[in-house]
């Protein structure tokens, strides 16, 4: 009996540092915020840079198909799915995690130390500190190119289908937030190596905009098994689309975006964890 | 001139400090060329011969990218941030005080920064890229010689666009909203996304003339011997021509902007 209340209790506390880091990162979002909108017109400049960052992505793709009907067997309007599906993936989980790249300057500056002091979890203070709202300007395009797929897309939709959609696009922000999270722990390890997540990060979401069958089978297993951004968006959109996915994984797998998702989430916690308890002030 | 050399020859070493940050750029620049190379291919395979290239040639046109990607920082990133935030805090007045001119200060500090990645951070991608894909890079032959005096050129353009975004901090004071636009412009009109031969149209010429070209699309057409001869000549002469103009802007504004400064209390 008593051992069952100790787990109780140790859920709860789970719960309850969960909660506090949830308030703790709302507040320092909130304080962001306001002071974002202090220079209003700056605010203003750099989301539509934001903005236009993205869609110069796309412009470069619609050149592609200026002088191609289909590429890897997919249309543009499939090819825009694919890409505003990711792109909202990745922008949601970049709006609320991007931060997270500062570990390793932060711990070579040492305002690491500022963090370990302050009465909440460290994971929510680096992600929310310097939170950009502008971020927002690539959730925005892709959103709106997503939007136009939809409805230039010629596929039988099935309430199932349509479910799928905000499915994919929930797990998919969830699984590019573990990918930022993993990455943040392992510039506890390597400090100077910020750079090698943008190859996951950014990578990963350009990587998603194209088709499957456009890359090598190898490298298509290696994001389906190793590193899992095909659950991002690429099996559950095949399965949106009609089409059959080029490692011929059963059928159901399209579904397991979420369950995949949680996952990377446990993987990338105790990777966190690691990371933090391993973590030694560079001193002053 | 010995004093430029120092400052390069500091800048080249002040940038080789950071290994694992180099390792790290070099396994990202590395990825991305995978992505790229794949999707070009697939781009290829449906449209052979697109503005010119065969496949071999779109592929080498991406590991090149790759590579010069940190050298002419064709998606931004580079000095000017650092030249902004001295013109913002005043330390600006103490450069301006040294027996060195400002221009070539920077100049000579980013070339040995821009040396340095081009080895650092260059020759892995492009070593990778030619053992994974075939490329159609040229044997031992003077090409690689053109191909070199062509980047050389293309850094001196780089340096020359991203001086006159570092002035404008006279101006504006922030340069953050200058800075992104510039960056964005680097990113699509040196050919990064995509390359500028396969751009549509008019829009396409217009942008195979102005001075991003310079960077990244003129040097890869040299490496594939697609200006040789007389055409080579006018390749390069391209490029010296944006990069004396933007050079001379970057004076005449330099000029103006230290006629402005104020130092303020001692």
């Amino acid at each position: 009996m008593a051992e069952v209340q100790a787990e109780v209790e140790a859920y709860a506390r789970g719960l309850s540092h969960v909660r506090d880091g949830v308030r703790a990162y709302g507040l320092v979002v909130r304080m962001w915020v306001r002071s974002t909108m202090a220079y209003r017109v700056s605010f203003v400049m750099m989301t539509v840079g934001n903005f236009a960052a993205t869609a110069l992505d796309f412009v470069a793709i619609a050149f592609m198909f200026s002088h191609i009907d289909a590429l890897g067997g997919f249309t543009l309007p499939e090819v825009a799915f694919l890409y505003g599906t990711t792109s909202v993936s990745f922008g949601l989980a970049d709006l609320v995690l991007g931060n997270l790249d500062r570990v390793g300057r932060r711990v070579r500056d040492g305002t690491m130390d500022t963090l370990l002091t302050r009465p909440a979890p460290v994971l929510a203070q680096v992600a929310a500190d310097q939170f950009a709202l502008r971020r927002l300007g690539r959730v925005t395009q892709g959103g709106l190119l997503l939007g136009w797929s939809l409805a230039r897309l010629d596929v039988a939709w099935t309430p199932v289908t349509v479910l799928l959609v905000p499915v994919m696009l929930v797990a998919g922000a969830v699984i590019f937030g573990a990918l930022f999270v993993a990455g943040a722990a392992f510039q506890f390890r390597a400090v100077d190596a910020a750079e090698v997540q943008n190859a996951f990060t950014y990578g990963g979401t350009t990587l998603l905009q194209y088709p499957p069958s456009v890359f090598a089978r190898d490298l298509v297993r290696g994001v389906t098994f190793v590193v899992p951004l095909a659950f991002v968006n690429w099996l559950p959109a095949l399965r949106v689309l009609g089409r059959d996915d080029p490692l011929g994984l059963p059928g159901w797998v399209d579904f397991t975006s979420p369950l995949v998702a949680l996952v990377c989430w446990v993987l990338a916690g105790l990777a966190w964890r690691v990371g933090l308890r391993g973590y030694r002030s560079t001193g002053s | 001139m010995r004093l430029y050399a120092a400052v390069a020859v500091s800048g080249f070493r002040r940038h080789a400090t950071y290994r694992v940050a180099t390792a790290a750029g070099v396994f990202t620049n590395t990825v991305f060329g995978f992505i790229l190379a794949y999707t070009y291919i697939a781009l290829w395979n449906e449209r052979p011969h697109l503005g010119g290239y065969g496949r071999e040639q779109a592929l080498t046109f991406v590991w090149t990218s790759q590579a010069l990607l940190g050298a002419a920082c064709l998606i931004g990133g580079g000095f000017q941030e650092e030249l902004q935030e001295r013109i913002r805090s005043g330390d600006i007045a103490v450069d301006l005080y040294r027996p060195a001119d400002l221009q070539l200060w920077w100049l000579a500090s980013d070339l040995g920064r821009a040396f340095f990645q081009l080895l650092g951070r260059g020759v892995v991608p492009l070593a990778v890229g030619a053992l994974c894909f075939e490329l159609a890079l040229p044997g031992l032959s003077l090409t690689w010689a053109a191909f070199l005096l062509s980047v050389l050129l293309g850094l001196l353009v780089s340096f020359g666009l991203r001086y006159l975004v570092g002035l404008c901090a006279f101006w504006l004071l922030d340069g953050a909203g200058v800075n992104m636009a510039f960056a964005l412009l680097s990113m699509f009109f040196s050919g990064t996304l995509l390359p500028l031969n396969v751009f549509p149209g008019v829009f396409g010429e217009v942008a195979r003339v102005l001075p991003w070209s310079a960077m990244l699309q003129v040097p890869v057409d040299v490496l594939l011997e697609r200006r040789t001869g007389a055409g080579l000549a006018a390749a390069l002469g391209f490029q010296a021509a944006w990069a004396v103009a933007l050079l001379l802007a970057g004076r005449a504004l330099q000029t103006a902007a230290t006629r402005k400064v104020v130092v303020q209390g001692g």
